[in-house]
């Protein structure tokens, strides 16, 4: 449905030479299956996947190779068939240019499928279980940031107004969404339909730029009369496919700070997104592969591949017959939000949408930057309606308390206040710092609050079991005291018995002097003189002993 | 003027009354400028600071029997941070309490030397070591604050620090001035 809408435009934003053409001009070419697939196991905001295939496995394409784990990460499934040789650390496309656990499969060539089926009515299951496809076919957002997209399809509490298909791609040089939707418009609406009933939202639009006419068209002639679906042009101008700017171009609706989108009612996805959730839901096909843009003055074909998830980039660039020494840098994205590729072994992962390659002719000497000298031009551009020179003096202070009170979380990154800044000031990098530094800091608290829990956790532990120790001993003592008291102790009895026995038998067993029987007056006298003497010796005796020393 | 005087006595009567009752109602288990500055130290839990852990740390802060700038796991950040709340002077570490670390550690165990002797696990102010006698001890990394208490008892030396690992997912983008630096230094 083509309909007249008005569109709001956000502040700021920059007209920028797009440098698109170059690389619009061939079809899309499926690139060919690698020798070696590199598969991360964090190619998603959120947990990376956890392994479940051993080195030595055979695996086929699509088959499952890491699941998800945990509540926001997504699984990786095998882009092509294979055996998987290793699970290690190896490069990634990541700004920081550090390794990370990858997956590595070497394919058979083969290219042999799991089978697979797709539902013929997506209407007929639930949208949970929409989600539950979405979930396990491994899909990310594709625009870029790689959220896991079955979280974003999941209203929760919310109910959705409307759901946004980002079609603007606003930044230069990046082609593969227009390719995309140029080629598979149909991929995209059925995708658009099935998001829309996911989300149980009321409308779906599709923003696209002015400056992509083809797509357009196509979009067009794959929504011919159907009515659910409204497509709308907005104006070609820098950044017009971020999120919070394309909801404003088209709803008016800004988005609070701290908030997501949802809480307003609207959800936006990109249009790749859709088409790999059409694949998943009706296909069955897991994410196996994206449209990735290979452009640049470094590469003498430009044009869009289809290539595996997993490819290294270092194929692609042997396949558009690029020569290695004319190569200056390699971006992962656009000039203006891309970062720079550190290793060609890298892989094209889940959210890398362009290879972006400069020749050393077009090499920009990076100029050195000079104090600011509060012009506000970066102000006039930003599209967030930030302060960008606050930000700085903040960032550059490390002041990361009042760098929040100038919304610092609100900056999207364009890279707008850096191209105009006169004084070449990398704001951007600035701004990235002092959002990584505060993360940083956040995780230092949790984790200091943890340590301060358990040592809490450990001295309670500590005085409970010196208690416990204390009442035992206690507890026994007790209970001997009480035994004594009753003289019922067996034992003790038992060695009073024995002590009385001898006692006894002592008093009884006193020797009996013998031949005392007939004795004469004259003997007996002589017996009773010699036990007076004895009796007399043994009184003296004991006054002896008793007498102290 | 004697209406005056009971006024005033009554008034004082019933202020007197809904403070007392507002000092029962509302009253403040423990101090909390105790439990602020234990919030800004960074729990090692080390002893570093001659007290047995960073709240009897924190509490002799509070009493004024401590200077803010014992603790060296906190470093400089963590002295601004107490002379911010406290309304001190903020001083340099005292270097009789030891060195900031370059770099933020944890311990590992060489489990084929470990002989279960379990003098670690009493020492581990967290509880982040794992392990029964005479068997292997290992340490939870995540839980280990780096504190190195448990290195001094251990009769075989198997315990051993390592700095923690930069990933992905903690790293961290450079100031463009850091950046620069290591541009220099690499060229």
């Amino acid at each position: 449905m083509q309909t007249v809408r008005d569109i709001f435009h956000f502040h700021g934003g920059l007209q920028l030479d797009e440098h698109k053409s170059i690389s619009t001009s061939k079809p899309v070419q499926d690139a060919p299956i690698p020798g070696m697939l590199v598969l991360p196991l964090l190619q998603h905001i959120g947990q990376a996947a956890r392994p479940i295939v051993k080195v030595g496995d055979t695996v086929l394409k699509g088959q499952l190779v890491a699941e998800a784990d945990g509540r926001v990460s997504a699984p990786v499934h095998a882009s092509s068939s294979g055996t998987v040789v290793a699970i290690e650390a190896r490069d990634v496309p990541h700004a920081s240019g550090l390794k990370a656990m990858c997956i590595i499969i070497e394919t058979d060539g083969k290219d042999s499928a799991l089978e697979t089926s797709g539902l013929v009515d997506f209407t007929a299951v639930t949208a949970g279980e929409i989600r539950e496809r979405i979930l396990k076919a491994g899909i990310v957002g594709l625009g870029g940031a790689g959220f896991p997209s079955a979280i974003k399809l999941n209203p929760g509490e919310f109910a959705i107004e409307t759901l946004i298909l980002n079609a603007a791609e606003c930044e230069p040089y990046i082609t593969c969404d227009d390719m995309l939707i140029r080629e598979r418009a149909n991929e995209v609406v059925s995708g658009a339909r099935i998001m829309q009933y996911a989300l149980q939202a009321k409308h779906c639009i599709i923003g696209i730029e002015d400056n992509k006419i083809d797509a357009h068209a196509a979009l067009q002639l794959a929504l011919a009369d159907a009515d659910d679906i409204e497509l709308v042009r907005v104006p070609s101008r820098y950044p017009a496919g971020g999120e919070k700017q394309m909801i404003y171009s088209l709803t008016g609706k800004q988005v609070p700070s701290h908030t997501r989108p949802l809480e307003i009612g609207i959800i936006c996805h990109n249009v790749g997104t859709a088409a790999a959730v059409s694949r998943a839901i009706l296909q069955g096909e897991p994410l196996i592969s994206r449209t990735v843009t290979l452009t640049g003055s470094a590469i003498p074909q430009p044009r869009n591949l289809q290539v595996r998830i997993g490819t290294p980039i270092a194929d692609l660039l042997s396949l558009s017959h690029s020569r290695e020494d004319d190569i200056d840098r390699i971006m992962i994205g656009g000039p203006m939000m891309g970062f720079d590729l550190h290793s060609n072994n890298s892989p094209i992962t889940k959210t890398c949408n362009c290879v972006l390659a400069t020749h050393k002719r077009d090499r920009i000497e990076p100029q050195a930057s000079m104090p600011c000298i509060r012009c506000g031009e970066c102000a006039n551009v930003c599209p967030a309606n930030l302060l960008p020179q606050q930000l700085y003096w903040h960032a550059r202070a490390q002041e990361f308390d009042h760098i929040q009170d100038y919304h610092l979380f609100d900056c999207i990154e364009c890279g707008c206040c850096d191209v105009v800044c006169p004084s070449h000031i990398p704001l951007v990098q600035f701004f990235r710092f002092a959002k990584t530094t505060i993360w940083q800091q956040e995780r230092d608290k949790e984790k200091s609050d943890k340590a301060r829990e358990r040592h809490e956790f450990r001295l309670e532990r500590l005085e409970r079991e010196k208690q416990e120790k204390r009442e035992r001993h206690n507890r026994k003592k007790a209970a001997l005291k009480k035994d004594s008291d009753k003289g019922d102790d067996p034992k003790k009895a038992a060695i009073l018995a024995a002590m009385k026995r001898v006692q006894e038998k002592k008093s009884t067993d006193t020797p009996k002097p013998r031949n005392v029987e007939n004795l004469s007056a004259e003997q007996q006298k002589l017996i009773d003189e010699a036990d007076k003497r004895r009796a007399d010796n043994k009184t003296t005796e004991n006054k002896e002993t008793d007498k102290p020393s | 003027m004697l209406t005056a005087i009971i006024t005033l006595l009554v008034i004082a009567a019933v202020f007197g009354l809904v403070l007392g009752f507002a000092a029962v109602r509302f009253k403040v288990d423990s101090d909390p400028v105790v439990d602020k500055i234990d919030a800004l130290l960074p729990q090692t839990q080390c002893g570093q600071c001659t007290y047995p852990g960073c709240r009897p740390y924190a509490e002799a802060i509070a009493n004024g029997e401590a200077e803010i700038n014992q603790c060296p796991p906190g470093g400089e950040p963590t002295i601004l941070a107490l002379a911010d709340l406290l309304g001190r002077d903020p001083l340099p570490l005292n270097p009789e309490h030891g060195e900031v670390k370059p770099e933020k550690t944890v311990v590992i165990i060489d489990e084929e030397l470990c002989i279960g002797c379990t003098l670690c696990i009493q020492a581990c102010p967290v509880d982040a070591i794992l392990g029964a006698a005479k068997q292997m001890h290992t340490v939870i990394a995540d839980e280990c604050t780096g504190c190195d208490l448990c290195i001094p008892p251990c009769p075989v030396d198997c315990i051993y620090i390592v700095p923690v690992k930069e990933t992905v997912a903690n790293w961290k983008w450079p100031t463009p001035a850091e950046a620069e630096e290591t541009l220099d230094a690499g060229s």
